[in-house]
C-alpha cells in the first residue's frame, strides 16, 4: 500500500523536480537540448501569425485561453488533489464579467444589453478578479470539501451558471450571447483595423495572437513560481497526506480555498481571452463538456506540472480543429451531418480514450514522456529522497529560518495577487 | 392544497428513481472508494438497449435485457479499467471514470442522434384518479418498482453473504481480503449491481411525462449526484433520503414555477443543487454520512 501511494503523485515533484534551475550551470543548459528546442519554439510561435491563416490563428488562440485555464485547474486538481467539475462556470465569469464590465448598454435584438462602458483593459483585469470573487464565494464548500466530493459540488456551479446565464438577459444577452468589445491598451486596438506589418496584414487574430502569448506565458511563469515554491509544497502535501500537511502547519482548509480561488482567476483570464477571440459569448458553450474537456487536458498532458497543462490544453483544443480541417481526408471522419464521424466526435472519442489510457498506462501524463527520455541519464544524480512528497517540506524549512511555526503566511499575498 | 399533494406525490416518486441511481452510485463508492461519474452514462446505455429491442422482443425481455446490458457495461468498466489501475490515489481514478463518460456518452448519443426513443412501456400515459388527486400509472409504477429494489437490495445487502461480503470489503478492504473475500469480485459486483440499477431507473426517467429517451436523460441522471452528495456518499439510508429529497425539491419547484418566476425559468432543474449546496455547507460529509475521522 505504501509503496504505491508514492508512486501515484510521483509525476508532479518529478516533472518540478528534474526540471528545476537550481542544481544545473549555465554550461548545462547550453548543452541541453531542452534549451534549444524552447528557443526554437518560442520563435517558431512568434512568426506564425506571419504565415498562418485565420482559422489556424484562431485555433492556437483557442489552445491559449484553454492552456491558461487548464493550469488554473492543474494547480487545483493536479498539485492540490481537488477536483473541480465548476471549471466551465469560471470561465463564463471571466468571459461575460468582461462583456458587462468593458460593453456599452445598449438594445439588440429588442434585448436591452447592461453595460457599464469602463475601459477595456480595466474591465479585462476586473473580470479575472470577478471570477477570483466568485471562486471566494463558493470558498466555504471549496475549503472543505475534498477530492471528488468537491467535484460534484461543482456540478452545481455549472448548472447554477447556465441558470444564469439563459435567465439573466439584460446582463448576459440570453440565449443570444451578448457581442464582446475588442481590448484596446494604451490606444492600441485589438480589432480588425487593418495594419500592416512586413507586409502582412494584421487582424484581430494576428494582434491578439501576441496578447495571448504574453498572458500565457505571464500566467505560466507566475503557476509555476507557485508550484515550485513554498505554497506548491504545502499543496502537493494536502494533494498527498491531508492530516500531515496539517500537522506540519499548512491550514488545509485555507490553503484549498486559496487554491480554489487562485484556479477561478486563471479560469477567469482565459474566459476573457476567449471571449475576444470568439467576439461573441454564448452561453451553451460554458457546460458541462468545457468543463470535462479542461478535466482531460490536465490528465492527458500530466497532473500537477505547467508544461503538462499545456500541452493537454494544446492537445485537447486543437484536435477537432485539426478534425474539422482536414476531416476530406482523414479516414472515419466527415462534416458533421453526412454520416459518418463528426470531427467533435472523433476528437471526443480520442480524447476520452486519452484520459483513460494515460492514467492507466503513462502516470504523468504526455509532459513526463517527453521528460523520462531526454532526463533519463541524469536521474540518477537527483536523489530520489526529496521526491518524496512529504518531504519537501522539512527540507525547505532551513532556508527560511526566520519564518516559522506558521509556514502559509508569507504565502497568502501570493495567493491573492 | 391538491397541487400540493399531487406535486409530492409525483415528487416522492422521481425522488425513489433518483434514490435507485444514488444507490448504485453510492454502492460503488462503498465497495471501491471510486466516485463514479460514468453513472449517467450507464442509465443512458441500459435504457438505449431496452429502446432498441423493445419492437423485436417485447418490452419485459427487452427491459431484462437491458438491465443485464447495463450491468455488462458496468462490469466491463471495472474489469477493463479500474482493475488496471496500480496507483492507489481515487481522485485519479474518478478522473479515468470521467474519460469512460465521454467515451460511453460520446457513442450513444451518436447512435441516437436527435431522436426521442420510446421505450415501449405498458403503461403509457394513463393516469389514475383516487380522491381528487390525479397522478400518471407510470409515476405509481415507478415508486413500486423503485421502493421494491431498494428494499431487495438493503434486505440482501444485510443478509445475504454477498451482502456481508460487500459491507466486510467497504469496512477495511485489507481485514476482508486477509478474511478470504475477493475484493475483485466484490468490486465488479457493485459495479455490476449499479450497472442493473441504473438501467431500471433509466426505464423510470423516460416515461409518461417526460418524452422519453434522449440526449438531455444523461441530465436528468445527473441529479442522483447531488442526491448521493447530500444525504452522504457512503451510506445507503443516505442515498434513499438525498433521493427523496431531490425529487420532491425539484418536483415543487418545477410545480410552483409561476410563483418563483423572479428565480427565472427553470428553476426546477437547479432546485436540486441548490439544495446540495446549502446541506453541504452545514454539513459537509452530507447528512447521513460518516464525519471522516483519521488516526494518525
Amino acid at each position: 500500500m505504501s509503496d504505491t501511494t508514492a508512486e501515484a503523485p510521483a509525476g508532479a515533484p518529478a516533472a518540478t523536480g528534474s526540471a528545476s534551475g537550481g542544481p544545473e550551470s549555465l554550461t548545462d543548459r547550453l548543452r541541453s537540448p531542452r534549451t534549444y528546442a524552447v528557443l526554437v519554439g518560442s520563435l517558431l510561435l512568434l512568426v506564425l501569425p506571419f504565415y498562418l491563416d485565420r482559422f489556424w490563428l484562431q485555433s492556437g488562440l483557442f489552445a491559449m485561453a484553454a492552456a491558461i485555464g487548464a493550469i488554473g485547474l492543474n494547480m487545483l486538481t493536479g498539485a492540490t488533489g481537488q477536483l473541480s467539475m465548476g471549471h466551465a462556470f469560471f470561465l463564463a465569469v471571466g468571459a461575460y464579467g468582461y462583456c458587462v464590465l468593458a460593453g456599452e448598454s445598449s438594445t439588440e435584438n429588442g434585448h436591452t444589453l447592461t453595460g457599464l462602458g469602463l475601459p477595456t483593459w480595466l474591465a479585462a483585469i476586473l473580470a479575472v478578479l470577478l471570477a477570483g470573487a466568485a471562486g471566494g464565494v463558493f470558498s466555504p464548500i471549496a475549503g472543505r470539501l475534498r477530492g471528488a466530493y468537491l467535484g460534484i459540488a461543482t456540478l452545481a456551479l455549472i448548472f447554477i451558471g447556465q441558470h444564469v446565464l439563459f435567465n439573466a438577459g439584460s446582463l448576459t444577452g440570453g440565449y443570444n450571447g451578448r457581442p464582446v468589445p475588442p481590448l484596446s491598451v494604451f490606444g492600441f486596438t485589438f480589432d480588425d483595423s487593418e495594419l500592416v506589418v512586413a507586409a502582412v496584414p494584421f487582424g484581430s487574430s494576428e494582434k491578439l495572437w501576441y496578447a495571448g502569448l504574453l498572458a500565457l506565458l505571464l500566467s505560466a511563469l507566475f503557476a509555476r513560481g507557485v508550484l515550485r515554491g513554498r505554497p506548491g509544497r504545502a499543496m502537493n502535501a494536502i494533494r498527498d497526506h491531508r492530516i500531515a500537511a496539517g500537522v506540519m502547519g499548512v491550514p488545509v482548509a485555507r490553503y484549498r480555498a486559496g487554491v480554489f480561488v487562485l484556479s477561478s482567476m486563471y479560469a477567469g483570464l482565459a474566459g476573457v481571452l476567449l471571449a475576444l477571440v470568439f467576439q461573441r459569448t454564448v452561453p451553451e458553450y460554458f457546460g458541462m463538456i468545457l468543463s470535462l474537456e479542461y478535466l482531460a487536458m490536465i490528465v492527458i498532458g500530466g497532473l500537477g506540472s505547467v508544461a503538462g497543462a499545456v500541452i493537454g490544453a494544446a492537445f485537447v483544443s486543437l484536435l477537432p480543429q485539426v478534425f474539422t480541417h482536414y476531416s476530406d481526408s482523414l479516414p472515419l471522419v466527415s462534416a458533421p451531418g453526412t454520416g459518418g464521424l463528426a470531427p467533435g466526435e472523433a476528437s471526443r472519442y480520442l480524447y476520452g480514450a486519452a484520459v483513460v489510457a494515460v492514467v492507466l498506462f503513462l502516470p504523468g501524463g504526455l509532459a513526463r514522456l517527453g521528460l523520462t527520455r531526454t532526463k533519463k541519464p541524469k536521474t540518477p544524480r537527483n536523489p530520489a529522497v526529496p521526491r518524496q512528497s512529504a518531504a519537501p517540506n522539512p527540507s525547505a524549512a532551513p532556508k527560511n529560518p526566520a519564518a516559522p511555526k506558521n509556514p502559509a503566511t508569507p504565502n497568502n499575498p501570493g495567493e491573492k495577487s | 392544497m391538491t397541487t400540493f399533494v399531487e406535486l409530492l406525490l409525483g415528487g416522492l416518486s422521481i425522488g425513489s428513481v433518483y434514490a435507485l441511481i444514488a444507490l448504485g452510485f453510492v454502492v460503488i463508492f462503498k465497495a471501491t472508494e471510486v466516485v463514479n461519474f460514468a453513472h449517467a452514462s450507464l442509465l443512458l446505455a441500459g435504457g438505449y438497449v431496452t429502446a432498441v429491442l423493445h419492437d423485436d422482443l417485447g418490452f419485459w425481455p427487452a427491459l431484462l435485457v437491458g438491465i443485464a446490458g447495463a450491468a455488462a457495461v458496468g462490469a466491463a468498466i471495472e474489469f477493463f479499467v479500474m482493475r488496471r489501475y496500480r496507483g492507489s490515489d481515487h481522485s485519479v481514478l474518478a478522473i479515468v471514470t470521467i474519460g469512460v463518460d465521454i467515451l460511453l456518452i460520446t457513442e450513444l448519443t451518436r447512435r441516437m442522434g436527435t431522436d426521442v426513443l420510446a421505450l415501449g412501456d405498458p403503461w403509457g400515459n394513463e393516469v389514475v384518479n383516487i380522491g381528487g388527486i390525479t397522478l400518471a400509472q407510470t409515476r405509481i409504477a415507478a415508486f413500486l418498482a423503485a421502493g421494491l429494489l431498494i428494499t431487495v437490495f438493503l434486505l440482501a445487502f444485510r443478509y445475504t453473504s454477498w451482502g456481508v461480503s460487500m459491507r466486510a470489503a467497504a469496512e477495511n478492504p485489507q481485514t476482508a481480503a486477509l478474511m478470504g473475500i475477493k475484493l475483485g469480485r466484490v468490486s465488479l459486483a457493485a459495479w455490476a449491481v449499479a450497472g442493473a440499477l441504473a438501467a431500471v431507473a433509466a426505464l423510470f426517467l423516460t416515461v409518461f411525462p417526460t418524452p422519453g429517451l434522449e440526449r438531455a436523460t444523461s441530465l436528468a441522471a445527473l441529479k442522483a449526484f447531488p442526491a448521493a452528495i447530500l444525504g452522504g456518499l457512503d451510506s445507503t439510508t443516505g442515498a434513499l433520503a438525498g433521493g427523496l429529497i431531490v425529487g420532491v425539491t425539484e418536483s415543487l419547484a418545477t410545480g410552483y414555477q409561476s410563483d418563483l418566476s423572479f428565480l427565472g425559468r427553470g428553476i426546477g432543474d437547479l432546485a436540486p443543487y441548490l439544495v446540495m449546496v446549502a446541506v453541504l455547507l452545514i454539513r459537509p460529509a452530507g447528512l447521513f454520512g460518516t464525519k471522516e475521522l483519521a488516526r494518525v
